[in-house]
């Protein structure tokens, strides 16, 4: 039995907010039937103000008491107010979740996400949730909202992603991927720690220190893409800023090539390690 | 109506009043132990050889001897199933079903990750085992087939009869998990052509922390236990005498009622029969008949299994569910997936089971609570008005 607080008890059994807005100007839907829960969130927004907030659930105990939470707490509120709004606030006004429940608090974060992209005119092609790679193929869970989470949850382990985002909870074959994933992460909060350290500014780097980043980089999150198409990339030299590269495999002979060469590797290169990186074929 | 109704006895049951009474003087006055020499301890040893054939009577044994005490069901199925492996090191086969409790099923996982080969046997849409395809899967490396009696989630009875009959021809070892049939159908381990046999003490009304595994007289199997001369050397560790006393007692009571459980059967088919009127969004999961009595397993579509269960809760009715939530494993059982049961019902299924103890009354009260909790989440789920939208309708 799941040990539920008394908050989320009185949500489930009395929930909020049940229902449907006939003339919402703003709904955003989650989840799906086969995964085993989906939120369908409306809203009222007028001059800016969230007038009236309803929800429809399909899933479990917290799944209704997240989504009853969530139009409690953002009815009343500015857009502005509403967008700044986590997944752990959610989980703060419940008073708690069990850990393997967390992913219910991120369903209701991502139906308010997708309701005010609806509101704000974009196509739900656009909205954040769905742009980026599906990692998950089983929840249908993609990278952005993975490193979404993992960054406002402060998440450590491949276990806490599983149980925030479902992902990885099925068949298992994409863990690999979220502990590459976590570790990207884990590593670019270690260098934004860093740069508090000095005061925001970020120190140069040293020779060595731009080689082994680059490398890693390569290696860690340049490679695995390419490999996927099934080219290659080989690191050939450092000079200075200036990074010479050999692309393999079926990268070799593609025409895209130079455009594979600015926007995927140059672009990591530069997100990674340092912002004035030039990247060169061999 | 104050007090629960309990309709989850397939995760555990109530100790029966005798039970308790059988126990106490081994809780109390009587605390010897069986093994010393002196009478005090002694004396308590007939009482254990006593619950032995109690419980030999229960499977139909043909010796006492043939059943070993042990802690749980699952350490019976450990026990069959690495016992029988470790006596035959050569044989690398194992073959087992796509729905077995976890007791068996993870264990033949953790042999698979150890270099075994391991068959395990499809069901169809009702939960029928494929049983041409457990037959043609037996060669001459299988060490052991390993095959549930009765389903605990859906209930089914596979054909244990001839899959035993088969393999006694062929001296492949048998081992059936009976945890869900014992006090539920007839058993009689020589019908059934079985070397193993487990059973659990708290699934048929004694308490938790005693099982007991039948092994046939003659069947090759090492100890996976080593320690003391108890049980013949098969299971060492000092009786839990009071749990076995209690089993014994619980074992006479089951043969006793067996009659019963016709009543059972036929409370679990009104409430089935009405569930499945009264709701169009309903389907059951299992075959109907070769089930044993006291369990039905339904599937509501648009709602989600574990919101039910804790709305039953709240009306003070007890009962289990295969959905994903309820599990923590975010995919819903696999006994249900391996039936092929849509996703879409099995989030919603939900698993009464009953015992002898439940009363027409409790039937009753469980029908008239289950429209309004459905109706309740119909009213929250999303899909429900899209299907109300495309014209679809339901009867409460």
């Amino acid at each position: 039995m799941w040990d539920y607080t008394n908050k989320v008890k009185e949500l489930y059994t009395k929930p909020k907010n049940v229902g449907v807005i006939d003339d919402a100007n703003a709904v955003g839907e989650v989840g799906s039937i086969v995964c085993g829960d989906a939120l369908t969130l409306y809203l009222k927004i007028e001059d800016g103000i969230i007038k009236d907030a309803k929800f429809q659930t399909f899933g479990c105990g917290s799944a209704i008491a997240s989504s009853s939470a969530l139009t409690e707490m953002i009815i009343g509120k500015t857009v502005q107010e509403a967008e700044k709004i986590t997944n752990r606030e959610i989980v703060e006004y419940l008073g708690g979740l069990p850990e393997q429940k967390m992913h219910c608090s991120v369903m209701g974060r991502e139906a308010l996400d997708k309701a005010l992209a609806n509101w704000r005119g974009e196509t739900i092609e656009e909205s954040e949730d769905t742009e980026g790679e599906i990692v998950c193929q089983c929840f249908g869970v993609t990278d952005t909202l993975i490193r979404k989470v993992v960054r406002e949850n402060a998440l450590k382990t491949v276990e806490d992603i599983t149980n925030y985002t479902k992902a990885g909870g099925a068949c298992g074959s994409c863990l690999h991927r979220l502990e590459d994933i976590l570790q990207e992460e884990l590593k670019l909060q270690q260098s934004c720690d860093d740069d508090d350290r000095t005061g925001g500014k970020r120190k140069p780097l040293t020779n060595i220190r731009r080689m082994q980043m680059v490398s890693e980089t390569i290696t860690d999150v340049i490679r695995p893409v390419l490999q996927k198409d099934g080219g290659d990339i080989e690191l050939v030299d450092v000079d200075g800023k200036k990074v010479l590269v050999a692309l393999r495999g079926a990268c070799s002979h593609c025409v895209s090539s130079n455009v594979t060469l600015k926007n995927l590797v140059e672009a990591k290169l530069r997100e990674f390690v340092e912002e004035d990186i030039e990247v060169v074929e061999q | 109506m104050d007090r629960l109704i309990y309709l989850d006895n397939n995760a555990t049951t109530m100790v029966a009043r005798e039970v308790v009474e059988s126990m106490m003087p081994f809780l109390t006055d009587r605390y010897g132990n069986p093994s010393s020499m002196h009478d005090f301890g002694g004396d308590v040893e007939e009482d254990v050889e006593q619950a032995r054939h109690r419980v030999a009577g229960l499977l139909g044994a043909e010796h006492d001897y043939e059943v070993v005490f042990t802690s749980s069901g699952t350490e019976s199925d450990n026990f069959a199933v690495s016992g029988v492996l470790s006596y035959f090191p050569r044989k690398r086969h194992i073959i087992t079903t796509r729905v077995e409790h976890p007791a068996v099923m993870n264990l033949c996982k953790k042999y698979e990750r150890d270099g075994y080969r391991v068959t395990y046997v499809p069901v169809d849409r009702e939960g029928h085992l494929d049983l041409d395809f457990l037959l043609s899967s037996v060669d001459e490396d299988t060490a052991l087939v390993s095959v549930m009696h009765a389903n605990n989630e859906t209930g089914v009875i596979h054909p244990v009869e001839q899959i035993g009959a088969f393999l006694q021809e062929r001296g492949v070892p048998f081992h059936i998990d009976g945890v869900q049939a014992a006090g539920k159908i007839p058993i009689d381990v020589k019908k059934l052509n079985c070397d193993l046999y487990t059973i659990s003490g708290h699934k048929f009304h004694a308490m938790k922390g005693v099982g007991a595994l039948y092994v046939r007289r003659g069947t090759r199997i090492r100890p996976i236990l080593y320690g003391g001369h108890q049980e013949r050397g098969r299971r060492p560790g000092t009786e839990n005498v009071p749990g076995i006393v209690g089993m014994g007692m619980a074992a006479e009571l089951a043969v006793k009622h067996l009659p019963d459980e016709e009543r059972v059967r036929a409370l679990r088919d009104r409430l089935e029969g009405e569930i499945l009127k009264k709701f169009s969004n309903v389907s059951l999961n299992g075959a109907k008949d070769k089930r044993v009595p006291n369990t039905t397993n339904v599937g509501f579509e648009f709602i989600e299994g574990e919101a039910i269960l804790l709305y039953l809760s709240e009306r003070g009715i007890a009962a289990s569910s295969g959905s994903a939530c309820s599990s923590g494993s975010l995919e819903p059982s696999h006994v249900l997936r391996a039936m092929g049961v849509p996703f879409t019902s099995a989030h919603g299924s939900i698993r009464f089971s009953l015992s002898r103890y439940t009363t027409d009354e409790e039937i009753d009260y469980t029908l008239e609570v289950l429209p309004a909790v459905v109706e309740k989440l119909l009213e929250i789920s999303p899909y429900w008005d899209n299907e109300k939208k495309c014209g679809r309708e339901i009867k409460l």
